[in-house]
């Protein structure tokens, strides 16, 4: 298992993860800043790897868990 | 080192195929992934980032700065820009246009609107946006043949979508088509530009003035309203969102077809498996890198990067044609495969500014194009493709006009 990091401050809304992995990442209602659905992933996950690639604003990443 | 005069001034805009970036600037990407180029009026020095690797690391980078300044400079030719030379400084801020700032002015005016852009907000829009597209449709099915799918389609579609979620009369389009063109047209010059962005901030400062005394249910509205906000900063988040939220989509879904048409397997593909389709959106988006003439930053203060010394005041380019068809990171990047996966591409830009409406964007492209091939299975080019017109002239690349028939 990864655990998923996600850094509300660096978010900038794009809604890539939320796009991408909408089983683990959503965007708050008012600023579309992310909000996890899950703490972990599967490490063979690839949306999840994939949504922390796309993210533009390096706000996510994964750690071992 | 390269000798001076084999270093570019600015990026060709002229292509030898409509789908293809200039071969001269693919021959450049292929040279170096990053290099020096001479500018725009003046021919001074900066730089072009080509790769896809270094186009990502440098949007990402806030020591690349959007906040422009002198002196004066375009990668690409800006008649009328010469008379402002000799300005010094930073150029003024235009109230509300965060995409010309830096954090935290730039955070501050983007927070103000990532709630109405997220992917939940834009799936709600979804029947919405069906609707427009359907109407389109069906007036182009009750028209004459052939038609330009540019005005009946490709057009009205995301403006007809912006204007509502913004909550600017669409009937009133007059007071900011002719305006949003001259902003996009390189050559428009810098006196017609200015005039065009002051006629749009009068509009829209106008019309929230009123919804500030009659408030709808629309984003203008809710800027309107927001205490936090100057009338000036609201005036150009409206004109931001509207002139960004149709000009961008509507050459997209123009010059889409045009691909998929010309590309009639990739069409049939699309048509026979509708589950194709968003991934079709992102592999056309990296595909035509509609963002012909790069995304530009200016050095901020002296510092070393990937082994060049760059210098404050510096501009570079980011070419994003070239990082959406680089080898180094796409499975054969020249070809257009809607089973492929296009994502990753740059098109929406990367890092803190990339595009703010590009789930809305997204979402139009989808409904757009799904129904496009299942309403008019048989659609065809009405004229061979060296005839369709292409603008290479606007900040988006495009085609002017695209006589279809069926």
């Amino acid at each position: 298992m990864k655990r998923i990091i996600a850094d509300a401050e660096q978010c900038m809304s794009s809604g890539m993860c939320a796009l991408t992995a909408p089983d683990h990442f959503d965007q708050d209602d008012e600023d579309g800043r992310v909000v996890l659905l899950a703490e972990e992933a599967e490490d063979g996950d690839g949306d999840v790897a994939d949504a922390v690639r796309l993210c533009p604003a390096a706000a996510l990443r994964l750690e071992p868990a | 080192m390269s000798a001076p005069d084999t270093v570019p001034y600015g990026i060709p805009l002229e292509r030898e195929h409509p789908f293809d970036p200039p071969a001269a600037v693919m021959a450049l990407h292929r040279g170096a992934e990053m290099r020096r180029m001479r500018y725009h009026p003046n021919g001074e020095l900066g730089w072009l980032v080509t790769s896809h690797r270094l186009a990502r690391k440098v949007l990402a980078d806030t020591r690349f700065s959007s906040r422009l300044g002198s002196p004066i400079q375009a990668p690409v030719p800006m008649p009328g820009f010469e008379a402002y030379a000799d300005f010094e400084g930073d150029f003024p801020v235009t109230p509300g246009m965060f995409i010309e700032m830096d954090p935290p002015d730039h955070t501050r005016l983007r927070r103000k609107l990532t709630g109405v852009f997220t992917v939940k907000r834009m799936k709600q829009l979804e029947p919405r946006i069906a609707q427009h597209v359907d109407d389109r449709l069906d007036a182009l099915a009750a028209g004459p043949r052939p038609a330009d799918l540019v005005r009946e389609f490709a057009v009205p579609v995301p403006s007809m979508m912006i204007c509502e979620l913004l909550g600017v009369p669409y009937e009133r389009r007059e007071r900011f088509e002719a305006d949003t063109a001259a902003i996009f047209t390189l050559d428009a010059g810098a006196e017609a530009k200015g005039e065009a962005v002051n006629r749009l901030y009068a509009f829209l400062g106008e019309l929230a003035a009123a919804k500030r005394e009659t408030p709808t249910d629309d984003v203008l509205s809710d800027l309107a309203a927001d205490p936090d906000l100057a009338d000036e900063e609201v005036a150009g988040l409206a004109v931001l969102l509207l002139v960004a939220g149709h000009e961008t989509t509507a050459k997209m879904l123009a010059l889409g077809a045009l691909a998929l048409l010309e590309h009639r397997d990739q069409w049939d593909l699309l048509r026979e498996r509708p589950e194709l389709t968003a991934g079709a959106v992102e592999e056309l988006l990296r595909y035509l890198s509609i963002i012909h003439t790069g995304l530009i930053r200016q050095v901020k203060a002296d510092f070393e990067f990937e082994g060049h010394r760059l210098k404050a005041r510096e501009y570079v380019t980011v070419s994003v044609q070239t990082a959406n068809r680089d080898e180094a990171h796409f499975t054969e990047p020249d070809e257009l495969d809607v089973t492929g996966d296009g994502r990753g591409h740059l098109t929406f830009g990367h890092g803190v500014h990339q595009c703010l409406g590009q789930q809305l964007a997204r979402m139009e492209m989808r409904i757009a194009f799904s129904r496009l091939v299942a309403r008019f299975p048989g659609l065809r080019p009405a004229v061979p493709l060296d005839e369709v017109p292409l603008v290479t002239g606007q900040n988006f690349y495009g085609v002017a006009e695209l006589p279809v028939t069926w």
